[in-house]
């Protein structure tokens, strides 16, 4: 183990800040529709690189601005996820069985990503690539910044219309118990469909991020799957802010394990953490 | 004169009419079916669809020349979906169930060692792409078409450091920072003990696991080190996200090497300029010249096109793939049989010219000669630099 210069560090810390920014994006829809509609919904992350490879399509094919797929995607991905779930809601998938169900739609979705755009790598080149600025001796990227405050912005948001809005106070009462929030006159179904749509959509922002940020192959969807699960779990199901705040904990741990030891011990570190954090607090997921 | 009854008269007629049909190249027979294993899908299957193209190209211009023996060639391939285990059940299958005459080696070292453990439980010859680690092949029938050579954790390094200390500005520290992916590791882990060997000051050594995402803290490490060159034991997009890492703090190492990075993303991205690595083959004389070499490239960029492959050019994975179909091909018209011995005692007794050079498989492990050269992103595209006789007409390594 090494000391490392107060700047390694901080730049250290930052770049952990940013990457779990982006854990704990990809982790709200999936937390919310665990939480909440009680199902584990693993196309969540085909659904995040398909926003990523149309952002890609759209930026270097359309040449569109590729923050302008934050706006022109989650409509259409809003619509896809409601779809699903009506699916889901129809069949009464369990929830063992939604991760069984959403698995194999996320293979058919690396299948499609494979068939248009191929398995060789695709890079969104973009004047965001190259913007950064610098805060005393820290740089900060700007397409990672995108991403944290979005991410904020996003978890806040949706934080302040579960608590405060009706909607959000439907929202919860129908995880709680289902029969007695119907029996209040809160419509299950309309419910659920919106939720669903709203998660999918926000795969499609996570997805926009991604591509500003990493270079897409289609079998990375899975790599995502163990560290953005971490987050959720430690981050507590159906909580917007909990995947957030468990997703930077998460990427500041690596990157300061990275920065004062070997890199190759990030991942152990985390995933104790998980472990430690988890038995600290039984019973809270 | 013998009478000709009507029962031999018809089957004379159906046999003349057959022949007539038939495409006139192939003399007789069944088609000779070769077997293999691709990752298709999966982690690896960015590199395993170069490996299929390939694949088909050869196969349409062997056909094209006649076959192999007088008979038609089929090319019967499998996904193994990058996964080694799965590998082995397949060329199990296809030994077994699909009854293939000859095998042809999948992608990846994984995945090849699976299949030559079922080649050597059926006798059956492997000739195979790009397998990394030459010590684990214990078959005497696996035939290697990278020419790593039997020590690669020697002399890889060695071709890399003598390339470096002939340009105008020979690096005295060095940072090593790698993949543990395992065939990545070995070598750096060779370049390390060579470094030392030679002089040069480690001011770094760092390891990250396979399918690490954030680079920023390595790439931070590394501008805190301050070396003179950096080794960067990487594979696929590995080295892109810790160059990109780089960028993002301000700093651009003045000398990197990397192991196995995606070709393609190193050319196109800016950071990626200057950046070194290994190669058996790049799309420039002498490379061109060698047998087969130009056509294959003009076929190659016209199929990759068509296929929709991000990167159209031949490089290693691509050269190695032509060169397996062609040790194969040497091996069965030089034993003038599929019998698996008879093409196996060929193959060690002669040499095959192939796209990238001329190889023998007499040494340690049916290795032969190290034929690695050292490559860099100039202009933005890949062009050997050493040795001096195969670096691209008028073109230096570049140094900062």
């Amino acid at each position: 183990m090494t000391l490392p210069s107060l700047n390694l560090l901080m730049q250290s810390i930052l770049s952990g800040i940013f990457i779990g920014s982006l854990y704990g994006l990809i982790g709200l829809g999936l937390g919310l529709t665990w939480g909440l509609l009680r199902q584990i919904n693993l196309s969540h992350f085909g659904l995040v690189f398909l926003g990523a490879y149309l952002s890609y399509h759209m930026a270097t094919v359309a040449h569109i601005d590729p923050l302008w797929g934050l706006l022109i995607l989650p409509p259409f991905f809003f619509v896809f996820g409601a779809g699903m779930q009506w699916v889901l809601a129809r069949f009464a998938i369990t929830p063992f069985n939604s991760l069984l169900a959403t698995f194999g739609v996320t293979v058919v979705i690396e299948s499609l990503i494979q068939s248009i755009w191929t398995a060789d790598y695709r890079r969104l080149e973009s004047d965001y690539n190259d913007m950064k600025f610098k805060v005393g001796s820290l740089f900060v990227p700007i397409p990672e910044l995108i991403t944290l405050v979005l991410a904020v912005g996003i978890a806040v948001a949706i934080w302040a219309a579960m608590r405060y809005t009706d909607l959000g106070k439907a929202l919860r009462a129908m995880a709680e118990d289902a029969p007695i929030a119907a029996a209040f006159g809160i419509n299950q179904k309309a419910l659920s469909l919106g939720l669903a749509g709203m998660c999918s959509a926000l795969a499609a922002i996570a997805g926009v991020c991604l591509a500003l940020t990493f270079t897409l192959a289609p079998s990375q969807i899975f790599t995502w799957v163990g560290v953005v699960f971490a987050a959720v779990m430690l981050g507590g199901l159906g909580s917007p802010l909990g995947p957030l705040f468990a997703g930077i904990l998460i990427g500041v741990s690596e990157a300061v394990t990275m920065a004062v030891a070997s890199p190759s011990w990030a991942p152990i570190v985390s995933f104790s953490l998980l472990i430690f954090m988890l038995l600290l607090r039984p019973g809270k997921s | 004169m013998k009478k000709i009854d009507r029962r031999s008269l018809l089957t004379a007629t159906a046999a003349g009419a057959a022949a007539l049909v038939a495409p006139s190249s192939f003399a007789q027979g069944a088609p000779i079916r070769i077997g293999s294993t691709l990752a298709l899908t999966g982690p690896l299957s960015a590199t395993g669809l170069t490996h299929k193209l390939v694949g088909e190209i050869y196969i349409d211009q062997l056909n094209a020349r006649g076959g192999l023996l007088g008979r038609k060639v089929e090319w019967m391939v499998k996904d193994d979906q990058s996964k080694p285990d799965l590998a082995r059940t397949l060329y199990e299958q296809l030994i077994t169930a699909d009854k293939v005459d000859l095998l042809m080696g999948p992608y990846a070292t994984g995945a090849i060692l699976s299949a030559m453990g079922v080649a050597q439980r059926y006798g059956k010859v492997l000739v195979h792409h790009t397998f990394g680690i030459p010590s684990l092949a214990k078959y005497d029938m696996h035939f290697p078409a990278w020419s790593l050579g039997p020590t690669p954790q020697t002399t890889v390094p060695n071709t890399v450091f003598d390339a470096l200390a002939a340009s105008p500005k020979p690096p005295k520290t060095i940072a090593i920072v790698t993949s543990k992916f395992p065939s990545i590791h070995f070598l750096s882990l060779g370049g390390r003990a060579v470094a030392k060997q030679r002089g040069l000051q480690e001011v770094l050594f760092l390891e990250w696991e396979f399918g690490n995402r954030d680079f920023g803290p390595i790439a931070a490490r590394v501008k805190d080190a301050k070396p003179d060159l950096v080794w960067i034991g990487d594979i696929g997009l590995e080295g892109n996200m810790l160059l990109d890492a780089m960028k993002k703090i301000d700093y651009t190492p003045p000398m990197n090497f990397h192991l196995y990075p995606a070709p393609g993303p190193m050319t196109k991205a800016p950071e990626g300029q200057g950046a070194m690595s290994l190669t058996i083959f790049e799309e420039h004389q002498p490379f061109l010249g060698n047998p087969g070499g130009a056509q294959f490239v003009k076929v190659f960029n016209e199929r990759a096109t068509q296929a929709k492959l991000a990167d159209t050019s031949v490089e290693t994975q691509a050269a190695a793939s032509f060169s397996a179909w062609q040790i194969l091909e040497a091996g069965v018209r030089g034993a003038n049989s599929l019998d698996d011995k008879a093409i196996a005692g060929w193959l060690k007794a002669n040499r095959v010219d192939t796209i990238h050079g001329r190889l023998r498989f007499d040494g340690p492990s049916n290795y032969g000669d190290d034929l690695m050269k050292i490559k860099q992103v100039q202009g933005g595209k890949w062009q050997v630099v050493w040795p001096a006789q195969f670096a691209a007409p008028g073109v230096k390594l570049q140094v900062k």
